[in-house]
């Protein structure tokens, strides 16, 4: 099990945007009547978007009642998901894969990378106060091993140089382009493509 | 090397797009109608002919297990739920399908969902796969659009919604009842079984579960037939299957090759060989970190199938191949294996949640150097703590990978910690100072 503690300082109330709630209407849609405690999760996702990638306790609080279920359970399944943040991140929130697949081809010189470039230590905000970083389990990438997580795209097939580039676009503000970084295409075997080879060339 | 029109997913590197009209080009959504008029029967039977068994890790026949739903449907509506939380690491099969080949894996849907009466099926995707499902969401509207989902769907006359439900980053939720729960609002905590979700799932419901590419590959069995999906692979292991193959070697892929498919194939072929040759191979984890880990000398001649791999007391699990050199770490790569562990653990049951959190401990120190002789043993004893002693099956997939590394690397893990702490007294071992030596200091 991972520990997983809310933030010390929290704002002093949330409320859902117009946006957000017109968003959070339509996932309780999705299940049977009587069981909107269903739209839980999304709904977490919501106000994780609408708070600068991070959810507080206020949140968890606007969730129980919206949804008419005890505010604990809203917290156990806060604390119990490692994609909810209760703490605040970077706006640019970088999540380096170190598991087995990706740590033996390397991915401790993506940390060496992040650690350089952004700060010294895990969940920690950068001198800009714009990224933060920190080392997750697999992605479910590993056949483009090692990669990280920005937000929501995935950096594939990486190395220290590539990383410190991505990261230095990121402090400069720019997006990089999400995917390979070694220019194959999605996951065929680079250069030694054996299979399907007439759509290749279609 | 299986030809190129026994594959099923022809779009797995995507160069053909995504989207409905590419899809159907490729023979998706051609007949939905045709297939459902043959009838439920036909279906489920085509599928137990086909010999299918579920890609995601236990290999249990589809065919039997859409047999368990409920014939008629009572009060309680029957559910389609998709398992798409891919986290083992070392694979990352459903992701290409849920990204390239959407629309197999939808009208998969409708024919389950005809098969097994449902009429609302979610589709669960880890939460890290925002975009890829986005782009399944992309391909579901798509389908509403042209009728191929919703009332009626594909002038079937069946009613059928899809939802996608996004997990947020549990591995366990990987687990059949642990995603109901997910489902439902909660803590992703498996339930004890039974009562199995087939008849008591989610919300109290018939629930029918499966994995991303089982149900993915089953249209191309019901057009094909499936004796032809049994003509590949050999009995009892039949069909194709994605392998994704990853860790040390030249050019890591997926690629979709026949059950049965010797592992140096895939690794000299598909993979473009070990990373400073075969003789430079360690071990291989053939299925996903869970699965324990195969020697070189057994990976000459082993193929890849289910049960060819229990025979090497292993398995096939969902057929993410890692490779090891021996420029690496066995022991620290099987530490940082029960790394992930410790953290994945929900915390149900107390073996599996002190006992996942002790096994990567004593590892990291053997990793070092740090441990005692009888650890290795004490080791041994804690996998078999865990294993058989808790709700799911995490408490299996927890150890097996310890087992393993003791299995074939004891004599490695034993050189490097050769200390014994009475005798020598080197070092301090916190918890490992014997109780009777302090007692008579203390006396």
């Amino acid at each position: 099990m991972s520990l997983r503690r809310p933030a010390k300082i929290q704002p002093e109330n949330f409320e859902f945007t117009s946006s957000s709630l017109e968003a959070a209407n339509k996932i309780v849609s999705k299940y049977p009547d009587g069981k909107q405690q269903s739209a839980v999760m999304a709904l977490l996702y919501i106000a994780q978007r609408q708070n600068d990638n991070w959810i507080p306790l206020e949140a968890m609080k606007y969730i129980a009642k919206f949804l008419k279920m005890p505010y604990i359970k809203v917290y156990e399944v806060a604390t119990f998901y490692t994609m909810y943040n209760l703490a605040p991140v970077g706006k640019h929130f970088i999540q380096v894969c170190t598991t087995t697949p990706c740590m033996i081809r390397g991915a401790s010189k993506l940390v060496e990378a992040c650690k350089e470039k952004i700060s010294k230590n895990e969940c920690e905000l950068s001198s800009d106060k714009s990224c933060s970083w920190m080392e997750v389990e697999c992605l479910g990438a590993c056949v483009n091993a090692p990669m990280m997580q920005i937000n929501d795209e995935y950096y594939e097939d990486l190395d220290k140089e590539k990383t410190i580039k991505i990261l230095d676009q990121i402090l400069r503000g720019e997006t990089p382009k999400p995917g390979s970084y070694r220019g194959r295409i999605n996951n065929e075997p680079e250069n030694n493509r054996k299979t399907l080879m007439d759509f290749k060339n279609a | 090397m299986l030809n190129d029109q026994d594959r099923i997913f022809k779009n797995l590197y995507n160069d053909m797009g995504s989207d409905i009209s590419s899809s159907q080009k490729r023979g998706d959504w051609v007949n939905t109608k045709e297939i459902t008029d043959k009838g439920r029967d036909w279906i489920i039977n085509e599928i137990k002919e086909s010999q299918l068994r579920g890609r995601g890790g236990a290999g249990f026949p589809t065919g039997l297990k859409w047999s368990f739903a409920p014939k008629e449907v009572g009060s309680r509506p029957h559910y389609l739920v998709i398992n798409g939380d891919e986290s083992e690491p070392g694979t990352c099969k459903d992701r290409d399908i849920l990204r390239f080949e959407p629309h197999k894996l939808i009208e998969g849907c409708l024919i389950a969902s005809y098969a097994v009466q449902a009429h609302v099926c979610y589709i669960y995707i880890r939460g890290e796969y925002f975009i890829d499902g986005q782009k399944l969401q992309a391909a579901i509207d798509e389908a509403y659009e042209k009728k191929l989902l919703g009332k009626n769907a594909a002038g079937t006359g069946w009613d059928l919604d899809i939802y996608i439900h996004y997990g947020a980053g549990a591995y366990i939720c990987g687990e059949e009842t642990a995603l109901l729960e997910s489902i439902e609002g909660k803590k992703g905590q498996p339930r004890l079984k039974p009562p199995f979700p087939a008849l008591i799932g989610l919300y109290g419901c018939p629930t029918i579960i499966n994995n991303v590419e089982t149900i993915a590959v089953v249209p191309t069995i019901l057009r094909r037939g499936g004796k032809w999906f049994a003509s590949l692979g050999r009995e009892k292991n039949t069909g194709t299957k994605i392998f994704c193959i990853s860790g040390n070697v030249n050019t890591p892929c997926n690629v979709e090759e026949e059950m049965n498919i010797p592992l140096k194939e895939l690794i000299e072929v598909h993979a473009g060989g070990v990373i400073g040759g075969w003789d430079n191979l360690q071990a291989v984890i053939p299925g996903g970190s869970s699965m324990p880990l195969i020697p070189r000398e057994k990976c000459e001649t082993l193929t890849m199938d289910f049960d060819s791999l229990m025979a090497e007391k292993s398995g096939l699990g969902t057929a993410g191949i890692v490779v090891i050199n021996k420029d690496q770490d066995i022991i620290k790569c099987m530490a940082r294996i029960a790394r992930f562990y410790k953290h994945e653990s929900c915390g149900q049951c107390t073996p599996c949640r002190e006992g996942s959190g002790w096994m990567w401990r004593m590892l990291e120190r053997m990793a070092k150097g740090d441990a005692t002789k009888d650890e290795v043993d004490m080791l041994g004893d804690v996998t078999n703590q865990i294993a058989g002693h808790t709700i799911c099956a995490f408490g299996e997939g927890s150890s097996w990978p310890v087992q393993g590394l003791l299995r074939h690397f004891k004599k490695e893990i034993i050189e490097r910690n050769n200390l014994d702490p009475i005798v020598q007294k080197k070092n301090n071992i916190p918890y490992l100072v014997d109780q009777h030596l302090l007692d008579k200091k203390n006396a």
